[in-house]
């Protein structure tokens, strides 16, 4: 990306598309709060808001996933694996004050006040009943302190990633066998926690996790637009930030080393310190979005780590296009969008006569197909054609 | 009772051998209508007495008779009689076979086996008593052993191999004289042994018989050791008497062991948390119990203050704490007791089972290996393709797995339309690499040849080709697994032991991945177009200098890469299920293979499939309840190994190195 000979002084600037996307993402947010049943319009639905406000953390997701791949070359097929320990995390602390408060209420309409030892293994054998245990793993042995489980969100995917991504920056594993060794992680990690003594339910995964202790009081309308505000506020902050860090110099040594590896390393620079740190800030940012994204979502289980995830995640920034934090906004929006309106029923089906075309069977054909093509035509995805008509304006 | 088949069946057959010839020739003069002599009917009503109502002495004179008529039905007879299943005519005084169904009762002639239907008053049923059930039983056995067809021999040592006892010894050596096909006479012999260290008389025949054990790795010899050597726990405050296998530590598990005190009624038993929580619940009085407040009784120090005044006022049984247990623990002795007297027989049988189990632990390590082999050469299979495609061309090709479903699909199909397993296997297996064959150069001519420069785009250019690919295959197949048969020559084991054994499936997944092995390095160091294979994949623009086409040569490189994954694709398929999925199954762990084995070696794929088959099959074992942690713990080792060995296994050397 060579850039104009003179840089503009300010950060805004020099990314106007930082204000465009704030401004953007601020007036759709107002638009769908005013419109929600939180507050009396009932023009979207409360299920349409969870779709949107996840489809939001995917968005987060997707910018982190741009930073690491289109500004910094490393392909990680891992980075859902992130987002999915996010949601574990966040999941284990609203699972278990849950079920606390299920429990207490259970117990105290006895005669004798139930002993902490009780209550413990009475919440034991509701949360890990379906996997033929009642004892808590180690694990969980922090479950019920919200700040703890909070910090964990951040410091599990970002420890390992940093252990992980030492390990193979160290070692010089680049291109696509990073990729492999990405998906390998992920892979172990899925199959992992499918395992029923896993401790964390097996395939059963955590559930119930649109109750949020608290908050019983207040309906489901109301959570979800607090989730759905939380989110864009997240992915507000998570773009300026990493808006922030592509336009510093940090980012421009980031894209260089895209560029070249070996010829940023001859100039003295430190590349896999630079690597590690993208790395590992785009594994938090991951986690962070995760953790926002169980809770509307209600349900987290193996089966949402496994590979391909990440690998949607991958073809969600390419379609969106590469290198453009935006791309990656747009990328993700339009396809989990799409893809839920397809899976869904949503699009009417095509009558061939001889054949009838159910998108529900084959919008996987087309998202695949899209993707060869977009791959071959538009290697700059959709944030590409916007490109070229900025120019020619 | 045993029964003493020698003299007492002799005397008894001369003995009555005049009166029954009589009687049977009466009998054929009076009943026209019946069979000839000799038959079965003649001689039961010749005893019609005794088989009406049997007593245990009374009925070896019929069984002796039966003996001596020999002919195949008796056993039939004799089966059904213990089943309680014979009728008798009331009038004629007849026996059927008969099974009675509400009024109507459906009638058998022990003879001729005819059937025909009745009202059931006109028949009573026979109701042989427990003993006299055994004493048929037996004979029956007997009676098996020397029937003149093989089969129903095999079948009566079948069930005493199942259910052995101390009478069938006789019995078996009786009829082991007259045994004249080896392969049964050798498993009579076999079941002697067995039946004699069980159950012999002298213990220097037992102990003898048990030594003969020590090599027999089989099931059936090590349950046979097993229950000479079973034992049962018993417990003394004295000292231990019988034959002690050992004497256990009761500190190893207080509550276990305190517990089979309280069976045995022992001790008192412990008072768990949820008795005293019951107990405290019971005895509240006024908000309180034992003068605790119910409102206090929230922890364990409180509750166990209000029982102890509820025990001290001898409303509730006292608590038994832990010194009690350690107290009770120590008056008694816990022991381990043969149920076998003999210790000379015991320690035989102890010293046989240790060398036993040391074979078998030998056999155990071979079986593991062998599975190994067999994992390592599926692993093989499925990636060798992809060594050629990523390994020699730098392809990333995410469809590969999807080429190994379309092989197995091809095999389906063909199966749809040529019945015969054998010709269908033969022509998939060639149509099978053709079809993928052709999906690989098309693929390569549309997508990957304008991706060579941009190998990540490569990657989820291919990616998108997989998940299309497979839904297709779930529009057209359906989401259900379709089976794919081995022909019949394919189906079974190799059974070497009862330990070691490997089917033949998996024996001829090896050779098909032995033969892609030395069919890849023929072409590929043996023929022109390996050598312009090596050549472009080396410098392709320096081959293209020397008149290679390079191009082309990629094209028929991703063909034949492409085309081995269908043919692999047509064995795994007979080895596991066909699904849409299966492809995407084997897709991390063949790349992993390539990587690991080291990329652009066909040796290096060799020994990457080899580590990584043996490794997963090594770790099952260690913690054999689970497969996913066996998975999980191969993954993890094989991201640490890439890590010392970034390469792989056989690394390439000089300027292929390079990148």
């Amino acid at each position: 990306m060579s850039e104009t000979h003179m840089q503009p002084r300010t950060f805004i600037a020099r990314n106007p598309s930082v204000l465009y996307f704030l401004a953007a993402l601020g007036v759709f947010t107002a638009i769908v709060t005013v419109l929600s049943d939180a507050t009396g319009a009932g023009l979207i639905s409360t299920s349409f808001v969870k779709t949107l406000g996840k489809t939001l953390c995917l968005c987060l997701v997707a910018i982190a996933m741009d930073v690491v791949w289109g500004y910094c070359g490393i392909l990680s097929l891992g980075h859902f694996a992130f987002f999915g320990i996010g949601g574990y995390a966040i999941g284990m602390w609203l699972m278990y004050a849950r079920t606390e408060l299920i429990v207490a209420e259970s117990l105290a309409g006895q005669v004798i006040p139930p002993t902490p030892q009780e209550i413990s293994d009475a919440i034991g054998n509701q949360i890990f009943g379906v996997v033929g245990s009642s004892e808590f793993p180690t694990i969980w042995m922090f479950a019920d302190s919200l700040f703890v489980q909070l910090a964990l969100v951040v410091l599990v995917p970002g420890l390992l990633a940093l252990v992980f991504g030492w390990l193979a920056f160290r070692s010089r594993v680049t291109g696509v066998y990073l990729s492999i060794l990405t998906q390998a992680m992920t892979l172990a990690l899925a199959l992992y926690l499918f395992q029923n003594d896993s401790g964390l339910r097996g395939n059963n995964g955590l559930s119930g996790l649109q109750n949020i202790p608290g908050f019983e009081d207040s309906g489901q309308d109301a959570i979800s637009i607090a989730f759905f505000l939380a989110s864009a506020l997240a992915l507000a902050l998570g773009y300026v930030l990493f808006a922030w860090i592509t336009d510093s110099k940090l980012g421009n040594i980031i894209q260089a080393i895209r560029d070249d590896e070996s010829r940023v390393r001859f100039l003295g620079y430190h590349v896999e310190s630079y690597k590690l740190f993208v790395f590992t800030v785009t594994a938090i940012v991951a986690g962070i979005a995760g953790a926002l994204y169980y809770p509307q979502a209600g349900i987290i289980n193996p089966a949402e780590i496994a590979p391909i995830a990440s690998i949607y995640l991958a073809v969600w920034v390419a379609i969106g296009g590469r290198g453009r934090l935006y791309g990656a906004v747009i990328g993700a929006a339009l396809v989990s969008l799409l893809s839920s309106w397809f899976t869904g029923g949503g699009a009417p089906n095509i009558d061939l006569g001889f054949y009838v075309v159910q998108w529900v069977d084959w919008w996987l054909v087309l998202l695949g197909l899209t993707f060869v093509l977009v791959t071959l035509f538009a290697p700059k995805g959709i944030a590409g054609v916007f490109d070229r008509l900025v120019r020619k304006s | 009772m045993p029964w003493r088949s020698g003299r007492l069946f002799k005397t008894l057959t001369r003995k009555h051998k005049m009166i029954r010839v009589l009687l049977s020739l009466v009998w054929l003069v009076a009943s026209v209508g019946l069979a000839a002599a000799q038959d079965l009917q003649t001689v039961l009503q010749t005893h019609a007495e005794e088989v009406a109502s049997p007593s245990r002495n009374s009925v070896s004179i019929v069984l002796d008779d039966l003996a001596e008529l020999g002919s195949p039905q008796v056993s039939v007879f004799l089966e059904q009689w213990a089943e309680r299943n014979i009728w008798q005519n009331d009038e004629a005084g007849l026996f059927f076979i008969g099974s009675k169904d509400g009024d109507v009762i459906t009638l058998t002639d022990v003879d001729s086996g005819e059937a025909t239907t009745a009202p059931s008053d006109g028949y009573t049923q026979l109701r042989p008593n427990g003993g006299v059930r055994r004493v048929i039983g037996s004979a029956l056995v007997q009676f098996q052993l020397t029937d003149p067809d093989p089969d129903r021999r095999r079948s009566a040592l079948e069930s005493i191999g199942r259910r052995a006892d101390a009478s069938q010894l006789p019995l078996l050596e009786a009829s082991l004289e007259g045994e004249a096909e080896p392969a049964i006479r050798a498993r009579k012999v076999q079941l002697i042994n067995f039946l004699t260290a069980r159950f012999g008389a002298q213990t220097d025949d037992r102990v003898a018989a048990i030594e003969s054990l020590s090599a027999d790795t089989s099931v059936e010899a090590r349950a046979v050791l097993s229950q000479i050597l079973s034992t049962s726990t018993e417990r003394t405050d004295g000292e231990p008497s019988g034959n002690i296998a050992r004497v256990l530590d009761p500190s190893s598990d207080p509550a276990a062991f305190y517990a089979e005190l309280v069976e045995a009624d022992l001790a008192p038993p412990l008072v768990s948390p949820s008795d005293i929580r019951t107990a405290l619940e019971a005895n509240v009085v006024d908000g309180r119990v034992g003068d605790v407040p119910t409102a206090r009784l929230g922890s364990d120090a409180a509750r166990a203050e209000a029982y102890a005044a509820l025990a001290a006022d001898g409303r509730v049984p006292p608590l038994v704490s832990q010194s009690d247990v350690a107290q009770m623990l120590s008056r008694f002795t816990f022991y381990e007791k043969y149920d076998e007297a003999d210790p000379t027989v015991t320690d035989a049988a102890r010293a046989t089972m240790d060398a036993v189990e040391t074979r078998v632990g030998v056999a155990q390590t071979v079986d593991l290996a062998l599975d190994g082999l067999s994992l390592a050469s599926i692993y093989f299979l499925a990636a060798i393709g992809l060594a050629i495609t990523f390994g020699q061309m730098g392809v990333i090709n995410m469809a590969h797995g999807e080429f190994i479903m379309m092989g197995a699909y091809t095999g389906y199909v063909v199966q749809l339309f040529v019945p015969d397993y054998t010709i269908s296997l033969l022509i998939a297996l060639p149509l099978a690499f053709a079809v993928t064959f052709g999906a690989g150069v098309a693929m390569e001519r549309l997508v990957i040849r304008h991706l060579y420069h941009r190998p990540l785009e490569t990657l989820l250019a291919t990616f998108g080709i997989s998940i299309a690919l497979q839904q297709i295959a779930k529009n057209v197949f359906g989401t259900q697994a379709r089976p794919l048969t081995s022909p019949e020559w394919l189906g079974g084991a190799l059974v070497i032991s009862d330990v070691i054994q490997i089917s033949y499936i998996r024996i001829a997944i090896f050779v098909l991945a032995l033969v892609f092995l030395v069919l890849l390095l023929f072409i590929l160091k043996k023929t022109r177009l390996g050598l312009e294979v090596r050549a472009v994949t080396q410098n392709p623009g320096m081959a293209a200098s020397m008149g290679i086409n390079p191009d082309r040569i990629n094209m028929m490189t991703f063909g034949l890469g492409s085309g081995i994954a269908g043919v692999a694709g047509v064995g795994i398929g007979l080895y596991a299920q066909v699904t849409s999925e299966m492809g995407a199954n084997y897709i991390v762990q063949s790349f992993m293979t390539v990587v690991v084995g080291g990329v652009g070696s066909v040796f290096g794929t060799l020994a990457g499939a080899g580590l990584i088959g043996f490794l997963q099959k090594g770790i099952e074992w260690l913690n054999p309840s689970n497969t996913l942690a066996a998975q999980t713990y191969m993954i993890l080792f094989i991201i640490l190994f890439i890590q010392f060995r970034p390469k792989g296994i056989v690394a390439p050397k000089g300027r292929a190195a390079a990148d």
